[in-house]
């Protein structure tokens, strides 16, 4: 199986394509060969380890968008029953870079809305590779003011590199679409959590991440703008932007520690494409412990907690 | 060049360099090329009485004339920008505040004050383009924020002139957390039942367009005024051919139903203190 490995995951790949190698071998000769594959998985271990445990903001980046990363219709395959897809913003049109509907967390029953980007290039075309227009994000809000009536929780999976930036966007208001939903999602009386599990694009992403509880995932990022666009922009130069993601402050563990993310989930080694059913389950999990904390609170506390939480963002100095 | 000039189309920075231009008895408009008398522009609050072009006016001269000359008391202007990600470029942020401080005559790109339009109390805010292209920063969403604090304590109207490049990239989610910040304080103002008037001014673009511009209760803009989400040359890049004349244009936005009207400067005053006592009605003694 491909893995699509990354540049940085070179040295990774030429091992285990030894060990692909010797697999064939083992049938047409001697015993010391399965003590040799086990040696260089041992050792593909290590060094797996070792890349890990050091990746710059812009391999992160990198595993962030990869392309086998598990999207929202991944998880809601893996974590969520029972999932009817709601459609359209009963204005315009229905927006497949977002996707929403009903469906139930592990016995729960919740409001799901992510963005959805596409596997194959027919898909990548359709879902207009995860950045939504007006009325994905209206159609988002409809879906919010629903869960609110019905009082059920929002989980929202957040993975878009920003919303779309096109003519017809413009001409529909994308401006006040987003802005409404920071709006509405302020006050809206049901808990939000929200999980970035790829790329926490800028204002694509924070129209449905305004949340009571804002998780990643160890290898997702969220930025103010694409590392890419902000090179283009300091440095003339879109070449720049893995010196643009380190200044950006991207990666999840850089985020937490600046208190601007609640928690950050952990992927397994190698990201989030090579996870199998733990990895889903724990996630699960996590989900689950964190509307439970937010479901054990009143409205008003809710509220005023998630308030409290929106003022004090923010870093700056009073005299 | 800067980075906020690169930002922004070439209009804008032509505006910025006609600043430093020793004080002379002339200026050319940006747009019709006239020679204007310089005191007349000023008392025309910088529109081109040749060809109605708004040109650049500083936040501070903005409030000025749109405010009653009574009492007026300036809210948040103690609060300034750190630097929480130690950015740098070429040059540190911090070195940037400091040079904007100087070039702009202010200490952050948000100002507001609370005063009076013929005699219904506001406070009003405006964006300093001039200091980081009107980028809001966390500095800048909490100077909005207690505007609009003072304005639901009053219970009084708030008001909001933007001018801004967006969100600011050297404070990164901080910045950008600033939308849901000020978005949060608007729908507390709704709450409170009071009028929020957005007005949008060349140019209202990224963050700042897709939070605290375009929730006004009414939301109006001058004349010609840029306004959009994303900037005409990203959007060319995308979609790969040429924008239309006009696209995300004042006049554009009020085709497709985004702003509720357009405001000349010299009326502003007179439109929204009109607009106010209508939507007040129950509440002016």
């Amino acid at each position: 199986m491909s893995l699509n490995f990354l540049d940085f995951e070179q040295p990774i790949a030429e091992l285990e394509a030894k060990i692909e190698e010797l697999k064939y071998l083992k049938d047409d000769s001697g015993v010391n060969i399965s003590q040799e594959i086990s040696r260089l998985k041992k050792e593909c271990d290590t060094l797996t380890k070792k890349i890990f445990s050091r990746l710059s903001p812009w391999q992160i980046t990198q595993l962030a968008r990869h392309p086998l990363r598990p999207y929202c219709l991944d998880y809601l395959d893996r974590i969520f029953d029972d999932f009817e897809e709601l459609h359209g913003d009963r204005m315009y049109r229905d927006d497949p870079a977002l996707i929403g509907g009903i469906g139930r967390l592990d016995g729960i029953e919740v409001m799901i809305l992510g963005h959805q980007k596409g596997r194959d290039t027919k898909d990548r075309v359709y879902r207009n590779y995860g950045m939504p227009k007006p009325e994905g994000y209206r159609k988002a809000l409809r879906i919010m003011k629903l869960a609110e009536k019905f009082n059920l929780p929002i989980i929202t999976l957040i993975d878009t590199p920003g919303a779309y930036p096109g003519i017809g966007a413009e001409e529909r208001g994308q401006s006040e679409a987003i802005a409404r939903n920071l709006f509405e999602m302020s006050q809206l009386e049901v808990p939000i959590i929200s999980l970035i599990i790829g790329e926490g694009g800028s204002g694509g992403a924070l129209a449905i991440g305004v949340a009571d509880k804002l998780l990643m995932l160890k290898y997702s990022i969220y930025s103010v703008i694409s590392p890419e666009g902000c090179a283009s922009i300091l440095w003339k130069d879109a070449t720049q932007a893995p010196r643009a993601a380190e200044a950006l402050c991207i990666s999840s563990d850089k985020l937490y520690q600046l208190g601007l993310v609640d928690g950050v989930l952990e992927e397994p080694l190698g990201g989030a494409h090579r996870a199998g059913e733990d990895f889903f389950k724990g996630i699960q999990r996590e989900l689950k412990r964190n509307l439970s904390e937010l479901q054990n609170t009143t409205v008003k506390n809710l509220l005023s907690n998630r308030h409290k939480k929106i003022e004090n963002f923010g870093s700056y100095i009073e005299n | 060049m800067s980075w906020f000039e690169k930002l922004v189309p070439s209009k804008i920075s032509t505006i910025q360099r006609e600043k430093t231009i020793p004080e002379g008895v002339w200026v050319k408009c940006d747009s019709c090329s006239a020679q204007l008398y310089r005191n007349e522009l000023e008392r025309n609050l910088r529109v081109c009485p040749k060809c109605d072009h708004h040109m650049y006016i500083s936040a501070r001269k903005r409030l000025e004339s749109f405010l009653d000359q009574g009492p007026q008391h300036e809210i948040g202007s103690n609060i300034s920008a750190t630097d929480p990600l130690k950015f740098r470029d070429d040059k540190k942020y911090t070195d940037r505040i400091s040079s904007s401080i100087k070039s702009s005559g202010e200490k952050e790109a948000l100002i507001t004050f609370s005063g009076a339009i013929k005699g219904i109390k506001v406070v009003a805010s405006a964006f300093e383009f001039s200091f980081m292209a009107g980028s809001m920063g966390s500095a800048v969403g909490e100077r909005f924020v207690r505007g609009v604090e003072y304005a639901i304590d009053k219970k009084i109207p708030y008001i909001c002139f933007s001018s801004s490049g967006g969100a600011r990239m050297q404070e990164s989610l901080f910045s950008l957390f600033q939308m849901t910040k000020t978005s949060n304080a608007l729908a507390r103002l709704a709450k409170a039942k009071m009028p929020y008037i957005s007005i949008m001014t060349y140019p209202t673009t990224g963050g700042v367009s897709a939070s605290l511009a375009m929730l006004g209760d009414i939301n109006i803009a001058e004349p010609r005024a840029m306004i959009g989400f994303a900037g005409p040359r990203v959007i060319e890049q995308t979609v790969r051919q040429t924008l239309p004349e006009g696209f995300q244009s004042a006049e554009f936005l009020l085709e497709k139903g985004a702003i509720d009207l357009i405001v000349n400067r010299n009326q502003m005053r007179d439109k929204v203190s009109s607009i106010l006592s209508i939507l007040l009605k129950n509440k002016l003694t």
